[in-house]
C-alpha cells in the first residue's frame, strides 16, 4: 500500500475516495459526540442548529459537567477513562440509535482503529477515512508519504531501530539540537529536546517514560530542532468528491510546554507567496492520503531562513478551529457534517481567499487552569466565580465550564477558548486584551493574567513570534508588579462589608457601626493582607489596612501613609462586586473570598491576596511551619518517591516525582537537609498544598 | 360603569371562565344596568390615598435656619458639643499613656478595642454613661469611671457588655464604677440581655472601701445580680483577661460560662502576697490562679485562651451557642436591612439651632418631635387641650411609640391630658417616649385651687405604674415635680439621655438662691448660685450616673431607636419571666 501510494499521482484522488467509501452516504439525523467539555458543546450547538439529534456521553466525575447537561440524551459511561473506551461508545451509539459519531479532538479522534470500528458497525465516523488517520498517525510513515508527494520534511530519523545508541548516532548525524518525539505522540506529550550529545540519553529516557504513561507506546523519532521556529498550520477541508481547500493558515507559535495558548489567523509577517505555498502544500499533503473532512497540516517555519517543513497532519477538528471559523465566517462543524453526508464543500478556494481578505484577523486565547508562574503547572478546583466577557459576533467564548463547575485533575485543564475577530491584527489584539480584562475566574489559578501580558508585549504586537517566545521574553512576561494601595483598601472593605451584608436582618440600622453619641469613633478594625506568592502558599510582607466606619456604608480607610476619608462603599453579595467612591475615583471590584485567600478583579487586573491568620491560630490550632516540609504544588498522584526517611539530601536533589494531568513533575529539595518523614508514598493522590516530605527541624527556620 | 367589565371576555373567553365567575359577571351586569336605569343615586366614598392620609399627621416646621436667632443658637450649642466631643475622645483613650503602653506591652488589647473585636462588624455599640466619674473625685482622674458599659450585637444577639479598663487605676472599683456596673446589670435585667463581662480589674478601690463595699447597692450587689439574672435565664459570660482578686473572683465564678486568657487572667481569693502573709505559702500567680490551673484543675473556668483575641472569639462562640433568638418580629421591624421606614422630613442636624443653650427661651416641642419620628408624622392627641403638654402617636424606625413632650409649664389640664394619654398607651401596650423640658408644675393660688397637686399626682401615678417600656430624653430643664411627672430617673425609664444643654435640679440656680436668701436671710451662701449652676449641668449629672449619657441632639432618633430595639426584643421574655399581667394603676385622686 505504502509503496503504491508513493508512486500514485495526485490526480488519482477520486479513485482513492471511492475506494474507501463504497456505500452511498446517508443523511445524518443523529450523532453521538464521543467527547467532553467545550468541544462536545460546540458540536452539539451546530448539530442542534441543523436539527440533528445529539447524544452526549459522560463519566462519573463529569456527571454534572455542562456537556452532560446540555443534551436531553446523555449516556453515563461511568469510569473516568471511558472516553477512551471505543467499544462502549460504539455500543452506546448503536443503542441510542445514532447515525454518526463525532469524535471531537483528543481521546479517540485520531484513533484509526476506532474510526474503522465505527464504520464497520454501520456508523458514520465524522472524520477522515480510518486509513488516512492511520497513515498520518504514524509520524515516520507520514513523512515518507509527504516526501514522496513533494511536501518538504524536516531532516531526521523516523525508523524502527529504537536502540538508544543508534538513535544517538542518528542525532549526532542530524546535528544538535535535536528533537526527540514519540511517534504516536501529540500535544507535546512524550517530547524532549536534547541540546547536546551529553543530554541525549536522559532526555530520551524521560520522553519514553512520559510516552509510555500517556499512550502506552515509546517508539521515538529524532529530528532536527529549529532554534527560531514558528508553528504555522493550515486548516484544510476535503470532501468525497475530490475537492480540497485550505481555510487559511494559523500561527500557533505562542506555546508553553509545547502546547499552544495563543493562535491567530492569518499568520503575521508572512509573504503572500509563502502563504499560498503553504496552502498548496497542505492541500497536497491532504490529498496524498485521500483525506476527507477537517484536517490540519502542521508546518514548522524557520524564521531565519523562511523555509518551512511538514511536521504532521492532525486528522481531526482542532482545538483552535474557531480561529479559522472567525476569519472565514464559516461553521467548520457544519462542514464536517456536510462532508460526512457526502455533500460537496460549500466554498471554493477563491471564495475563501476573498472571505479572509474581507474579515481581516482572528485570534484565540486558550484559558487554562494552570499556573504560569510555576512553569505552567496545571491547576484544578471549584470555579467559585466565573464571569465571561460579553459575547458578540466578533467576541466568542467556547467554554465547557460555568460558575460552580469543578476543573478536575482527571481531564485536560482547559477552561475555555476566547476568540476575537477584527479587521486588522492590531485591533484584534486590542479586542482580545479588552475581553481578557473582562474575564474573571476564581477557584483555580488561570493563565488569564499571563495572556494579558503577552497581549501588551511589543514583540507580540509587532508579530515577532516564535515557539520560544515565552522563554525569550521571560523577564518581561513574568515581571512582578506592585499593588496599588487601592487594591488593599478594596480588599479590606470587601472583607468587612461582605460580613456585614451577610448578617441580614441585624444591621442597616441608622448610623450602624458609628456608635451613637459623642466621640464614639473606636470602631476601627485592622486587616492584615499580603499578596500571595505565585505558588499560592507563601505570601509577601503584610500590609495593614485600617478601616473605621463613620456612617452607614461610609468608612475611613488608611494604609500606611495613604488616607482615604469617607469612602462610600457597597458590596453586592450576589455579584460579589464592591463599589466604592473614593475621594479621587470610583472603583468597582469583584472580590471572591475562599477561606483566607481573596481573589480580586479590579480595572481589568486580577490580584490574589491572603488575610493573615490571627496571632493565636498557630498556637491554638497547632498549625506547624510549612518551611519544614515540601508541598505538592498541584493536585497530583505520587509516581515515585526517590528518598526515604533519614536520608540527607542536598538542595535541588530530586525528592518525589508526581504526575498531574498526565504530566510528570520532579519535586526537588528546596535546601540541604535530612528527611524526617515521607508523608505520601507512590500511588497516593494528593491535593495541592499537602506535604509530600518533611524535613528534620534544624532549629532554625 | 359597564366599561369596567372586559367585554372581550364575553365574546372570546366566556366558556373558559368558571361558573361562579360567570355568575358574578352577570350580577355586575344586572347591577350596572340597574344603576344606569335608576334615577335614585347613592353617594360613594372617594378613595383617599395612603400618603394623603398620612399627610394629615405630618408636622409642619417654622424653623428658619438662616435666621440670626437660629445661627446664634447653633453656635452656642456647637460650643457645648465641641467641648463634649473632645471630652469624650479624651475619655475614650482610657488611662494615662504609660498605663496604656504597659497594657499593650503585655500583649493585651485595650478595652475599647476588645469591645470592637467582640461585636459584629457594622453594628452600633450603644455606650452608656461615658462621662461617669468625670470631675467626681478631686485630684483623681477616672475616665469613664474605669469601666466601659454598653449594648452591642454579638453574633446577632444584643448583649450587655461590661469591660473593666485596667489602664484606669488598675481597673479598681471606685464607688462610681460600682454604680455604673450595677446600672448596666439593671439594664440587662430589665431588657433581658445576655451579659458579657470582660474582666480586668484589681477589685475594690481600697481607700474608697467604705463607699464601695458594705451597702445594698455596693460591690456585693454585682454577684447578687449575676445570680438573679442567671436564675431568670439571662446568660452570664465572663472573659478573664486580667486579675480577678478577692470579690472579683466571683465574676467568673458566678458566670454560666467563663473564659480565661493564659498568663494574663488570674482568679484567686487572695493573691500571692496575702497568701504568704497568711500562711507562709510561696506560690506564683500562675500556679495560684492562672488559666491553666483553672481550666484543667480547679474547673473555675471553662475555656483557656492563648491571648485576648482568642478569648474574644471564644466569647463570640459562646454567644452563638446560647440558642438566643437573634431577633423577634419587632426587632426585625426596627433593624431590617430593607429599610421600610421614612426618615424625618426635617434634618435632625437643625435641632441645635432650634433649641440653643438658653433655657429661658421656650422650645417648640413639635419642632423637636418632627426631627425624631418617622416621616415627621405625629398623630397628635388632644392637640387643643392642655396645650403645654404635647401628646400623640408616632413611629421611630417603624416601632410605634406614644410621645409626651413638654411645651411649657404643666397645668392641671396638661397633667390630666398626660395621664389620659399614658392610660391609652398602657392599655394598648405602646412604649412611651418622654421628651422633657420642664421647669415644674404651675404654682400660685389659682393653680392650687384648681387642684394642681392632685392632678399632678395623677400624672405621676400614671407614669409610675404604666407597665410599658419608657424612655426619657431631657432636651431642656428637668426640675421639680415635673421631673417626676415626665419620667425622671426615679421612674425607671429603660434609658434616660440628656442633651448637652440640659439642666437638672430641684429648681433653677437663680430661683434656688433666691429662695435660700428669702429663707436664710443674710447667712445665705454667696457662692451658692454658682455651685447650683454647675451642679445642674448635664456633665455633672452624667458623671454621677443620673442618666445613661449625654447625646448630641441630632443622635436622639438613633439613640431612641437602639433603645427601643433593645427593649422590644427582650420584652416578651422579660414579661414571661416576671409573670406580667399588664398595667394596674394606683388610686387616682379624683
Amino acid at each position: 500500500m505504502t509503496a503504491r501510494r508513493l508512486l500514485r499521482p495526485l490526480t488519482l484522488r477520486r479513485y482513492h475516495s471511492s475506494l474507501q467509501h463504497g456505500a452511498a452516504p446517508r443523511p445524518l439525523t443523529s450523532v453521538l459526540v464521543a467527547n467532553r467539555g467545550e468541544i462536545a458543546l460546540r458540536v452539539q450547538k451546530t448539530a442542534s442548529l441543523l436539527g440533528i439529534k445529539c447524544t452526549t456521553i459522560y463519566t462519573d466525575p463529569d456527571a454534572h459537567s455542562q456537556h452532560a447537561l446540555a443534551s436531553p440524551y446523555a449516556i453515563n459511561l461511568g469510569d473516568p477513562g471511558a472516553y477512551l473506551d471505543g467499544d462502549r461508545i460504539i455500543e452506546a451509539a448503536k443503542a441510542a440509535g445514532c447515525v454518526g459519531v463525532h469524535p471531537g479532538y483528543g481521546f479517540l479522534s485520531e484513533n484509526s482503529n476506532f474510526a474503522r470500528r465505527c464504520t464497520e458497525a454501520g456508523l458514520i465516523f465524522i472524520g477522515p477515512p480510518w486509513k488516512a488517520i492511520e497513515e498520518m498517525g504514524d509520524k515516520s510513515q507520514s513523512k515518507n508519504i509527504m516526501s514522496a508527494a513533494g511536501v518538504p520534511c524536516i531532516p531526521g530519523y523516523h525508523g524502527g531501530n529504537q536502540n538508544p545508541d543508534f538513535l544517538k548516532s542518528e542525532a549526532d548525524k542530524i546535528g544538535y539540537p535535536v528533537l526527540i518525539k514519540a511517534v504516536k505522540g501529540g500535544g507535546g506529550k512524550g517530547m524532549r529536546i536534547a541540546r547536546s550529545a551529553a543530554e541525549f540519553p536522559d532526555q530520551l529516557q524521560s520522553a519514553k517514560t512520559e510516552a509510555r504513561n500517556s499512550f502506552g507506546d515509546e517508539v521515538m523519532l529524532v529530528e532536527k530542532y529549529i532554534t527560531q521556529p514558528r508553528h504555522i498550520e493550515v486548516q484544510v477541508f476535503a470532501d468525497k468528491h475530490g475537492n480540497c481547500v485550505a481555510l487559511g493558515e494559523r500561527d500557533c507559535s505562542i506555546q508553553r510546554r509545547h502546547q499552544k495558548i495563543l493562535e491567530e489567523s492569518p499568520a503575521p509577517n508572512l509573504d503572500q507567496s509563502v502563504r499560498e505555498d503553504l496552502w498548496a502544500k497542505a492541500r497536497t499533503a491532504a490529498l496524498a492520503v485521500g483525506y476527507e473532512g477537517a484536517g490540519t497540516v502542521e508546518f514548522i517555519f524557520d524564521n531565519e531562513t523562511g523555509q518551512f517543513f511538514f511536521m504532521e497532519m492532525n486528522t481531526r477538528l482542532q482545538v483552535e478551529h474557531p480561529v479559522s471559523e472567525m476569519v472565514t465566517g464559516e461553521d467548520l462543524v457544519r462542514w464536517q457534517l456536510l462532508v460526512a453526508e457526502g455533500k460537496e464543500l460549500p466554498l471554493t478556494q477563491d471564495q475563501i481567499r476573498e472571505r479572509i481578505a474581507q474579515r481581516g484577523w482572528a485570534i484565540e486565547a486558550r484559558i487554562y487552569a494552570e499556573n504560569p508562574d510555576m512553569n505552567f503547572i496545571p491547576d484544578a478546583g471549584l470555579l467559585t466565580h466565573l464571569k465571561t466577557p460579553v459575547a458578540s459576533p466578533t467576541v466568542r467564548v467556547d467554554a465547557g465550564f460555568v460558575e460552580g463547575d469543578e476543573v478536575t485533575s482527571h481531564y485536560d485543564p482547559m477552561i475555555a477558548k476566547l476568540i476575537v475577530q477584527a479587521e486588522s491584527r492590531d485591533s484584534a489584539i486590542q479586542k482580545l486584551l479588552a475581553a481578557l480584562e473582562d474575564y474573571e475566574i476564581a477557584g483555580a489559578t488561570t493563565n488569564i493574567e499571563f495572556l494579558k501580558r503577552v497581549c501588551v508585549h511589543p514583540a507580540f504586537i509587532s508579530g515577532d513570534v516564535e515557539t520560544g517566545f515565552i522563554e525569550k521574553y521571560r523577564s518581561a512576561l513574568f515581571a512582578k508588579s506592585e499593588l496599588e494601595p487601592e487594591v488593599f483598601a478594596q480588599a479590606a472593605l470587601g472583607l468587612l462589608l461582605r460580613e456585614i451584608s451577610s448578617q441580614s436582618g441585624t444591621v442597616g440600622f441608622g448610623a450602624a457601626g458609628t456608635g451613637v453619641g459623642f466621640g464614639s469613633n473606636y470602631q476601627t478594625r485592622k486587616f492584615s493582607l499580603a499578596q500571595m506568592a505565585p505558588d499560592g502558599i507563601k505570601t509577601d510582607a503584610e500590609t495593614d489596612v485600617e478601616v473605621g466606619q463613620v456612617g452607614p456604608g461610609t468608612f475611613d480607610v488608611s494604609i500606611n501613609d495613604v488616607q482615604y476619608p469617607s469612602v462610600l462603599s457597597h458590596y453586592d453579595l450576589s455579584t460579589r462586586v464592591l463599589t466604592s467612591f473614593y475621594p479621587h475615583t470610583r472603583l468597582a471590584t469583584t472580590i471572591v473570598q475562599d477561606g483566607d485567600s481573596l481573589v480580586i478583579f479590579q480595572q481589568g487586573r486580577q490580584y490574589k491576596l491572603r488575610c493573615k491568620p490571627p496571632g493565636w491560630a498557630e498556637k491554638v490550632l497547632g498549625l506547624h511551619d510549612i518551611t519544614n516540609s515540601v508541598l505538592a504544588p498541584m493536585p497530583c498522584k505520587v509516581l515515585r518517591v526517590d528518598v526515604k526517611e533519614g536520608d540527607a539530601v542536598v538542595k535541588d536533589q530530586a525528592l518525589v516525582v508526581i504526575e498531574s494531568m498526565k504530566m510528570e513533575t520532579v519535586i526537588r529539595s528546596p535546601h540541604d537537609g535530612v528527611i524526617s518523614k515521607v508523608v505520601h508514598k507512590a500511588g497516593d493522590l494528593c491535593k495541592a498544598g499537602t506535604a509530600l516530605v518533611e524535613f528534620e527541624d534544624t532549629g532554625k527556620s | 360603569m359597564s366599561a369596567s367589565i372586559p367585554h372581550q371576555l364575553f365574546f372570546s373567553g366566556f366558556r373558559a371562565i368558571s361558573r361562579s365567575q360567570r355568575r358574578r359577571i352577570s350580577y355586575v351586569l344586572s347591577r350596572s344596568r340597574f344603576n344606569v336605569c335608576s334615577s335614585q343615586c347613592r353617594t360613594i366614598a372617594t378613595h383617599l390615598h395612603r400618603h394623603q392620609a398620612s399627610a394629615l399627621s405630618v408636622l409642619p416646621t417654622e424653623v428658619d435656619s438662616s435666621s440670626a436667632e437660629f445661627q446664634e443658637n447653633a453656635r452656642q450649642m456647637r460650643e457645648l458639643t465641641d467641648e463634649l466631643e473632645s471630652l469624650h475622645s479624651k475619655i475614650a483613650q482610657g488611662g494615662p499613656p504609660k498605663a496604656r503602653e504597659k497594657h499593650i506591652a503585655r500583649g493585651k488589647i485595650l478595652p475599647r478595642d476588645r469591645i470592637t473585636a467582640l461585636i459584629d462588624p457594622g453594628t452600633s455599640f450603644l455606650e452608656l454613661s461615658a462621662l461617669a466619674g468625670y470631675e467626681l473625685y478631686p485630684g483623681e482622674d477616672v475616665p469613664a469611671g474605669g469601666i466601659i458599659t454598653g449594648i452591642g450585637k454579638v453574633e446577632g444577639v444584643d448583649c450587655l457588655i461590661i469591660a473593666n479598663d485596667s489602664t484606669v487605676k488598675g481597673g479598681t472599683y471606685y464607688p462610681v464604677t460600682v454604680k455604673k456596673h450595677l446600672r448596666a446589670q439593671a439594664i440587662a435585667q430589665e431588657n433581658h440581655l445576655p451579659c458579657i463581662y470582660l474582666v480586668d480589674s484589681g477589685g475594690a478601690n481600697l481607700p474608697h472601701q467604705a463607699d464601695v463595699f458594705p451597702d445594698r447597692e455596693h460591690f456585693g450587689r454585682i454577684f447578687y445580680n449575676q445570680a438573679q439574672m442567671s436564675s431568670m435565664g439571662i446568660p452570664q459570660i465572663a472573659v478573664v483577661m486580667g486579675p480577678c482578686t478577692a470579690g472579683g473572683a466571683y465574676v467568673p465564678s458566678m458566670s454560666d460560662e467563663s473564659i480565661i486568657v493564659e498568663n494574663q487572667g488570674h482568679i484567686f481569693l487572695a493573691g500571692p502576697p496575702l497568701v504568704k502573709a497568711a500562711t507562709g505559702e510561696v506560690v506564683s500567680h500562675e500556679d495560684l490562679g492562672g488559666g491553666k490551673l483553672h481550666s484543667s484543675i480547679s474547673g473555675v473556668t471553662d475555656y483557656l485562651a492563648v491571648e485576648d483575641a482568642h478569648a474574644i472569639m471564644l466569647a463570640r462562640r459562646s454567644i452563638s451557642n446560647l440558642n438566643w433568638p437573634k431577633s423577634n418580629k419587632r426587632d426585625e421591624n426596627i433593624t431590617g436591612s430593607n429599610k421600610s421606614w421614612k426618615e424625618p422630613l426635617y434634618d435632625p442636624e437643625e435641632l441645635p439651632g432650634i433649641v440653643g443653650t438658653k433655657l429661658k427661651k421656650p422650645i417648640q416641642a413639635r419642632e423637636i418631635i418632627a426631627r425624631i419620628v418617622d416621616g415627621s408624622e405625629f398623630a397628635e392627641f388632644k392637640k387643643d387641650y392642655g396645650t403645654s403638654l404635647v401628646t400623640g402617636f408616632a413611629r421611630i424606625y417603624n416601632q410605634q411609640v406614644g410621645i409626651i413632650a413638654n411645651n411649657g409649664i404643666l397645668f392641671s389640664e396638661s397633667a390630666l391630658k398626660g395621664a389620659h394619654f399614658i392610660e391609652l398607651c398602657a392599655q394598648r401596650d405602646i412604649p412611651l417616649v418622654f421628651l422633657q423640658n420642664i421647669s415644674g408644675f404651675m404654682v400660685g393660688a389659682d393653680a392650687e385651687k384648681g387642684g394642681i397637686a392632685k392632678n399632678g399626682a395623677k400624672l405621676v401615678t400614671a407614669v409610675a405604674c404604666a407597665q410599658v417600656p419608657k424612655f426619657t430624653v431631657v432636651f431642656g430643664s428637668s426640675a421639680g415635680a415635673g421631673n417626676y411627672g415626665m419620667c425622671g430617673r426615679a421612674y425607671s425609664p429603660r434609658f434616660l439621655w440628656m442633651w448637652p444643654n440640659a439642666r437638672i435640679g430641684v429648681m433653677g440656680s437663680e430661683q434656688l438662691s433666691a429662695v435660700m436668701e428669702t429663707v436664710g436671710g443674710k447667712s445665705a451662701d454667696p457662692a451658692l448660685k454658682q455651685r447650683i449652676e454647675s451642679e445642674s449641668r448635664a456633665t455633672f449629672s452624667s458623671a454621677r450616673l443620673w442618666d445613661d449619657g449625654v447625646i448630641p441632639p441630632a443622635h436622639t432618633r438613633m439613640a431612641l431607636g437602639l433603645g427601643l430595639s433593645v427593649a422590644m426584643a427582650g420584652l416578651e421574655r422579660q414579661r414571661a419571666q416576671a409573670g406580667w399581667k399588664g398595667t394596674k394603676f394606683g388610686v387616682f385622686r379624683m
